[in-house]
């Protein structure tokens, strides 16, 4: 069984990346970025069950918390790079290149 | 033979303040060229009292001397420490360089005062003054110094001197030109002044002429000759001695004054000086001796060759210059039999060799600077005064008989005729060729036909220049019965240069001395027809070989292209060549290989997030990937 | 077998909505996506012995972060749905190479190891007496410093979105005599009119009448106009629908002229 929920952990972990990769939306890139860290989140729990050790939800936990304080302060930072250019796609901001 | 007496320190007199001398034209020179535009309207008059009151020092110094009994005619003027341990400046007075110093500050006073009036239309003529005086202060430097490292800063003084006044307007391509030309030569010469210079100072410990002269004869022979030949070197840069001769014949770029206190006074002569001077170690060094007269006499052939064939009055007479310097060298050569000589004819020289430039300069200044004799013809009734004095000089030159040359010219011959029976009769084949130079020169200028430009009115010059030519006219016609008949001059000198063992006496009507006269008769009757008589043309003719060779200064030049010009300009090329294509090749390439690779990559800094991420994915795959291949290794 | 029936619905389930949240053109179908995989997620922790952080899941990221983002969504402009276009040559491509293969790579390397039947938490939470009290005695005692840092990363962070989030007032504050006086100046100064106003519904995307009965351009909502043009969704009345495709026209020319600053 613990198989089974790696190799889920392991598709929605990819599934995040490539959102990352192919979408423009600030926001939505954000959103994958989630689904990547609650991806990780499955495999730790599952290895705390495995191991029979609770240290894997402790773990699981703090990344949740982190994972809430960098909502917090990226969202403030798509928000305010949208009040000053009218845009939340990434690409718009690419200023800094060769 | 008699030795020089010793040096006998002194600090009284006017002896004492001698060193005024130098100070008062470099002082002049100072305020000339620091005051800028503020003393244009007086600043000539400045340069010429600054040299009269130098001579008026020289004549002082050179009235106590006089009144001193003949054993204390050597003194010593210490002035300050100048590099301590090695060189204390200090000044000699003796009867040697007093007569330098009355001939440059005498002579020197003449063209200053000429100066003011060729130079009068000259925008720059308080900064030739300016240029004048130095050259005047280094020439005294030169001849009072009582060691050779002060002799030395006179030495490269009277260069610099030189090549800021030949190279005067400068913005004449060719004048510019000879001036660099003229450094250059010289600083060959004094390559070798320098290295005989520390050859003294290394083998006697000491640079001052009152401590290494004596111990001349304790040296060893090669040391010896070795000095000598490498002091010769540097005597053949200043006084323009084959095979440093080139520098002289472009020198005429520079006003004509300065011409004359080059040739006359100056410069030139200081070659002569240093090698009489320096007597005591040619006299233990036959070789070094044997290699003077031979060039002394290879130059006097020379220089009455060039002169021949010139064209140009100023090249015809720096020809004679080169010759007459031959002369000295020969004389100098010779060894206390001929000191006397070569000082005294080098006196005798300098009054009629001024006389003859400030002459051209004179002619020249009435014909528009038109400096080619074959554009002249028929000026005698136009500028008598200048025709006459010339006239005198060339006299003098030729050795007319009871004219200054005749004496000193006559002196040296005969003195080498007893050294040197072949040395003596080629001397007197270089007076036959001067016979037939200076007259060829003078029935160009101032007889035959009118050949004159169509725009030119000749006229007499100024007082100011005509003055100086009648004084040096009237040295050119006594000084030399004065300075020889009697021996007077060698025994005047015989405190500095000592004395031969028996004194020559002068008689006219020698063997040599008529063998002289005839061929200088023959030269002036041949000139005569071909210049006199004859027409000449306006045009110069192509002419033989051997006039060719003399047009060309005897191929001086060429071979200093070739010899020393190409190969250098071969190598400094390939040098160019290298740093370019090797060095900055390699340089530049690796350079541009770096730059044009980077160009390229940072193309992939596209500033989208995304690329990065993808890249960021690749590699964390890739670490995934060679995780799972080493764990199942 | 129960657990595995849950799992295998969940893991279909998440799955699915993953691929939703990153095909989706619009951002809050995106956001509800993720709401969707999350509440799987917070039921596959609760089968694996981790009632807490179910709990967690729920609260922290189907409460607070997925409102956050619903929140930041509808700040900067939930009526616009995404271009889809790639503009990044291959990136499409690239990226589904590279996902695919760290996904079957990190599926080979899990597949690789042969696991033994979990231990389960029994035996881990006998001693507390419970999941969350033996988490609770974890937190405290051998994570307390981590947790107390936390703590810490979590006021900079609230500071953090305090300081991004503000923004420095550049002119004074518009007085209540400068806001009449631009309102008298503008175009309208009454109100605009109410949606149903005069009509037979009162619904948010009825237009108004006016008082001859034709229809008031001015009362028209134009978010939702926008989306019932983009989604092909038409009144019946032909003259309801042309009014609505004209102002949405005159809408996009007017986005083009620079805002003004409004007070939402």
């Amino acid at each position: 069984m613990t198989t089974h929920y790696l190799v889920l952990s392991a598709l929605l972990f990819a599934i995040g990346a490539v959102g990352v990769l192919v979408r423009r939306n600030a926001i939505v890139v954000f959103m994958c970025v989630e689904l990547m860290l609650n991806a990780c989140n499955l495999a730790f729990v599952t290895f705390a069950r495995q191991h029979g050790n609770l240290d894997g939800q402790i773990i699981a936990f703090f990344v949740m918390v982190v994972a809430a304080a960098e909502v917090v302060i990226g969202l403030a930072i798509i928000v305010m790079i949208f009040r000053t250019r009218r845009s939340a796609s990434v690409d718009d901001a690419n200023l800094l290149k060769y | 033979m008699q030795s020089p007496v010793e040096i006998i320190p002194h600090s009284s007199g006017v002896v004492g303040v001698s060193w005024l001398m130098i100070v008062l034209p470099l002082l002049g020179a100072a305020i000339l060229l620091l005051s800028g535009r503020r003393t244009d309207r007086w600043g000539h008059f400045l340069g010429v009292a600054m040299v009269l009151a130098s001579f008026v020092v020289a004549v002082a110094s050179f009235v106590e001397l006089l009144g001193l009994p003949e054993d204390q005619r050597r003194m010593g003027v210490a002035l300050y420490q100048f590099i301590p341990g090695m060189a204390d400046m200090g000044l000699l007075i003796d009867p040697l360089s007093i007569s330098f110093a009355l001939l440059i500050t005498g002579v020197g006073s003449l063209i200053h005062i000429y100066s003011i009036g060729y130079m009068s239309h000259d925008p720059d003529r308080r900064r030739f003054f300016a240029y004048l005086n130095l050259f005047v202060a280094a020439m005294l430097l030169l001849v009072l110094a009582d060691n050779y490292v002060a002799l030395f800063i006179g030495w490269e003084g009277v260069g610099l001197a030189s090549y800021l006044l030949i190279g005067f307007w400068q913005h004449k391509p060719s004048a510019a030109a000879a001036a660099k030309k003229a450094f250059i030569v010289n600083r060959v010469g004094d390559f070798g002044l320098l290295i005989a210079i520390f050859t003294i100072w290394t083998t006697f410990g000491s640079v001052a002429f009152a401590k290494v002269f004596p111990l001349a004869g304790e040296a060893s022979n090669g040391t010896m000759t070795a000095v000598g030949l490498l002091l010769l070197l540097g005597a053949c840069g200043k006084s323009a001695q084959l095979p440093l001769q080139s520098w002289l014949l472009d020198a005429m770029e520079g006003p004509t004054p300065v011409s004359a206190l080059i040739h006359a006074a100056t410069m030139v002569t200081a070659g002569v000086y240093l090698i009489v001077r320096s007597g005591a170690f040619f006299e233990v060094a036959p070789t070094a001796q044997l290699v003077v007269t031979i060039v002394g006499v290879a130059t006097l052939l020379a220089g009455a060759i060039i002169g021949s064939a010139k064209d140009d009055i100023k090249k015809g007479l720096a020809g004679s210059t080169m010759s007459q310097i031959g002369y000295m060298m020969l004389a100098a050569g010779i060894g206390p039999a001929g000191y006397a000589f070569a000082i005294a004819h080098l006196i005798t020289h300098g009054f009629f060799k001024a006389n003859l430039f400030l002459g051209a300069g004179s002619v020249m200044h009435g014909m528009n600077d038109e400096v080619d004799m074959r554009r002249y013809g028929g000026l005698f009734p136009v500028m008598r005064i200048t025709a006459i004095t010339f006239i005198i000089g060339y006299l003098a030159i030729i050795g007319f008989p009871l004219l200054s040359g005749y004496f000193t010219k006559d002196g040296i011959i005969e003195t080498a005729m007893e050294h040197n029976q072949i040395l003596g009769w080629l001397a007197v084949l270089g007076a036959g060729l001067t016979g037939f130079y200076m007259s060829r020169m003078v029935f160009m200028t101032f007889f035959g036909k009118k050949r004159w430009a169509d725009d030119a009115h000749p006229h007499e010059s100024p007082a100011v220049m005509t003055v100086p030519l009648i004084l040096l006219s009237i040295g050119s016609i006594f000084l030399g019965a004065f300075l020889i008949l009697g021996n007077r001059f060698m025994k005047f000198l015989a405190p500095a240069v000592g004395l031969p063992e028996e004194l020559p006496v002068f008689h006219f009507g020698s063997t040599a001395g008529l063998a002289t006269l005839a061929l200088v008769a023959v030269g002036a009757v041949f000139a005569w027809f071909r210049y006199g008589a004859a027409d000449v043309p306006e045009v110069a003719p192509r002419g033989s070989f051997l006039t060719t060779f003399a047009r060309r200064d005897l191929y001086g030049d060429a071979l200093n292209e070739t010899l020393l010009m190409r190969p250098g300009q071969w190598l400094t090329r390939f040098a160019v060549f290298f740093d370019n294509r090797g060095v900055d090749g390699l340089v530049n390439g690796l350079a541009a290989t770096i730059g044009g690779t980077s160009g390229r990559l940072r193309r992939i800094q596209t500033g989208y997030v995304r690329s990065y991420a993808l890249s960021i994915l690749f590699g964390a795959a890739v670490v995934v990937g060679a995780l799972l291949y080493v764990g199942n290794m | 077998m129960g657990e595995t029936i849950t799992f295998w619905v969940l893991a279909v389930l998440s799955v699915a909505a993953a691929f939703g949240l990153v095909f989706s053109r619009k951002a809050v179908y995106s956001a509800l996506m993720l709401g969707m995989v999350m509440l799987s997620l917070a039921v596959l922790y609760a089968i694996q012995d981790a009632p807490f952080l179910a709990a967690v899941q729920i609260i922290v990221y189907t409460g607070a972060v997925m409102m956050l983002f619903l929140f930041v969504l509808m700040l900067v402009g939930v009526d616009s749905a995404d271009s889809l276009v790639e503009t990044i040559r291959g990136q499409r491509f690239w990226a589904a190479v590279a996902g695919l293969g760290f996904a079957v790579l990190l599926a080979l390397g899990v597949g690789n190891v042969t696991f033994a039947a979990p231990t389960g938490m029994e035996a881990a939470v006998k001693e507390a007496g419970g999941n969350v009290p033996s988490l609770a005695q974890l937190l405290f005692t051998r994570y307390v410093f981590a947790f107390e840092v936390t703590s810490a990363l979590l006021i900079t962070a609230a500071l953090g979105a305090m300081v991004l989030a503000h923004r420095e007032r550049v002119r004074p504050k518009a007085t209540q005599r400068e806001l009449a006086r631009a309102r008298f100046i503008g175009p309208q100064p009454s109100p605009l009119p109410g949606p149903g106003t005069y009509a037979l519904h009162n619904a948010i995307d009825m237009p108004a009448l006016l008082p001859d009965g034709t229809v008031s351009p001015k009362s028209i909502n134009r978010v939702l106009a926008r989306h019932d043009t983009e989604d092909g969704v038409r009144p019946t009345d032909p003259e309801k629908a042309a009014l609505i495709k004209q102002v949405i026209e005159k809408d996009i020319v007017v986005k083009e002229a620079p805002e003004q600053e409004d007070d939402r």
